[in-house]
């Protein structure tokens, strides 16, 4: 969850009470411990399988095969569109998602009771499972009666397949992704907004300096950390988005959806390949790491500057 | 600070209105149409005038499916109590272990708390998947896969780095200078720890423990992969209804309105907490 209590952990000070013994501390995290053992051992089975010719329907083939299975990636097309339509699905949805969010934290920055009471309702489509949102969408797409294929139709727009139409399938769970989770990126910089200093804002507004200097050089920088760490939360989850475009599409039409989970998914339990599933998903956790690792570089460059230390 | 002009004000007036309309309509018009019968739904152009129906929610909950294709045996409402049993008993199990984990990552400064706390939060970044498809070979293997039990273990891993994080953040705020004279006073550590910082951290515990019931309750891949037909909760029940049903669209909406009126309903209740919970952290810089 938190980010910047991990990267201040080292700044706190912290106070060692008197003990009995010096174990407390292990004893009660103890529990963590196991869970954190618990995550381990399948993420380094996941790692063993990733090098290993593995599929459930032929048992006897297993064996080990090195970095065979990540090699033929290189020359399959079903890879590369995977990696492709995963890049492109988290590059849409975060953009989308933060100018939105942005815009909607600006529109209800004065704590007036419309605007807190409009912020409490946004919590609603973040706080519905990803997995019924995509449903709901379905419903309302649904070619024969859905209102918004009656809606678009309105305006001259027939046959509109929406979700099973490959031309349109990328844009409909992107909506849906769009519709759950603009509200969290709108609550993290409402947030941030409403607690940076006013006196620079006071100080502009005396010397009538103009609304969109204002914007650019005062709010967005100082909102930068806020804004970096939404979209690290955002980037992260969206790279590895399955429950809507698998409650949607399963991956489909034909692959136009295949992202890095989905196809993971399919190919262990679809085409019983252990070894390649694996071996996928391990591609898409070095990802995961790079860009959070980029990030939080950054991150830690914007709040040095913030705190007039760079 | 802000002189708006009447376009000014005219402008943002209609952005907060076609804001609310598009976060909002979904929900209203799904909940339509749980009220509704199949000819309602499809008949064009939509009304939005209708008679309302509770035949939809009825034949939810007594099981019995009348289609044209003939009568389908249904167990929503065991997905439904699936997912209350799951989500209460995962979080109940995290506060016991996490909140004492919480506690002595915030007061104690030993190097396995950091690299607990590392190891959590890297893995609250890692595919789910990476986890889950060996873990599905090895439930298959220990029968957990139709056990509450199992679920509950890996709902952990949602569950407990989420109240480890925020509770830890409240433990961190609170002076342990009162726990310090308390202990002068003769009282032990578990006294000082249950009397003093327990009660001290609760606004942040209830926070971490709500956060983590909805995020236990809307989450689709873990059981989708673990549990077995008969224990699985509402998110991967109203996929499989779907399936099942194919063309009751009266029924599906009502099942999803089922399906998130819960957390929906707490996340109103508890606005406030969850907005802390939601930006803990992320923004206390």
């Amino acid at each position: 969850m938190s980010m910047v209590q991990l990267l201040q952990t080292n700044a706190l000070p912290r106070r060692t009470t008197r003990l009995r013994g010096r174990m407390l501390p292990y004893l009660l995290s103890l529990p963590a411990l196991l869970v954190c053992i618990a995550i381990l051992v399948p993420f380094v089975t996941a790692a063993v399988y990733s090098l290993q010719r593995y599929r459930l329907n032929l048992p006897y083939l297993r064996g080990f095969i090195g970095v065979d299975n990540y090699i033929d990636f290189l020359s399959d097309p079903a890879f590369w569109n995977t990696l492709r339509i995963s890049l492109v699905y988290t590059a849409l949805t975060v953009v989308l998602e933060l100018l939105l969010g942005l815009g909607i934290a600006l529109l209800l920055r004065r704590p007036t009771r419309v605007h807190n009471a409009v912020s409490i309702v946004l919590l609603l489509p973040l706080m519905t499972a990803p997995a019924i949102a995509a449903l709901m969408w379905k419903l309302m797409t649904n070619p024969s009666f859905g209102i918004l294929s009656y809606l678009v139709s309105l305006f001259g727009v027939h046959d509109f397949k929406w979700a099973s139409d490959p031309s349109s399938a990328l844009f409909t769970v992107v909506l849906v992704d769009v519709w759950v989770y603009t509200p969290f990126i709108m609550i993290l910089l409402l947030a941030g907004l409403r607690s940076l200093p006013r006196q620079p804002f006071e100080a502009a507004a005396l010397d009538g300096v103009p609304a969109s200097f204002v914007f650019f050089r005062i709010t967005l920088p100082m909102l930068a950390p806020y804004i970096i760490t939404a979209s690290l939360f955002r980037l992260l989850d969206s790279i590895q988005q399955f429950d809507i475009i698998y409650a949607m599409t399963q991956g489909g039409p034909g692959d136009r959806l295949m992202v890095f989970q989905v196809q993971a998914y399919l190919e262990f339990f679809q085409y019983t390949n252990v070894g390649r599933s694996a071996a996928l998903l391990m591609i898409l956790w070095l990802i995961t790491n790079i860009l959070s690792n980029i990030f939080i570089k950054n991150w830690l460059r914007l709040r040095a500057r913030a705190h007039g230390h760079a | 600070m802000d002189h708006s002009s009447l376009a000014g004000r005219i402008f943002r007036g209609v952005a907060l209105a076609l804001v609310l309309v598009f976060f909002m309509f979904p929900i209203v018009w799904i909940l339509m149409m749980s009220f509704q019968t199949n000819e309602q739904i499809l008949r064009i152009p939509p009304r939005i005038l209708f008679e309302p129906t509770l035949a939809n929610y009825q034949a939810l909950i007594s099981g019995h499916l009348r289609t044209t294709a003939g009568n389908l045996e249904i167990s929503f409402m065991r997905n439904l109590m699936n997912s209350f049993v799951l989500s209460s008993a995962a979080v109940l199990l995290a506060l016991l272990l996490g909140v004492p984990a919480a506690y002595a990552f915030a007061r104690f400064k030993f190097r396995l708390g950091e690299s607990i706390a590392f190891t959590l939060l890297s893995f609250r970044f890692a595919p789910p998947l990476l986890v889950l498809l060996p873990l599905s070979l090895y439930y298959q293997q220990l029968g957990l896969n139709d056990t509450y039990f199992g679920i509950v273990w890996v709902y952990q891993l949602i569950a407990l780095p989420l109240i480890l994080w925020i509770v830890r953040g409240y433990f961190e705020d609170i002076s342990p200078d009162i726990e310090h004279a308390y202990r002068l006073a003769g009282h032990s550590w578990r006294e000082a720890f249950t009397r003093i910082a327990v009660p001290l951290a609760g606004p942040g515990i209830a926070a971490a423990g709500l956060l983590s019931f909805i995020f236990c309750w809307n989450n689709f891949v873990f059981a989708l992969i673990l549990a077995s037909a008969d224990k699985q909760p509402v998110t991967v029940g109203a996929l499989a209804f779907v399936t099942a049903s194919g063309i009751q669209y009266g029924q599906i909406a009502a099942a999803i309105v089922l399906s998130v009126t819960p957390t929906l309903l707490l996340a109103l209740y508890a606005q406030r907490y969850l907005v802390e919970g939601l930006s803990l952290g992320a923004v206390k810089g």
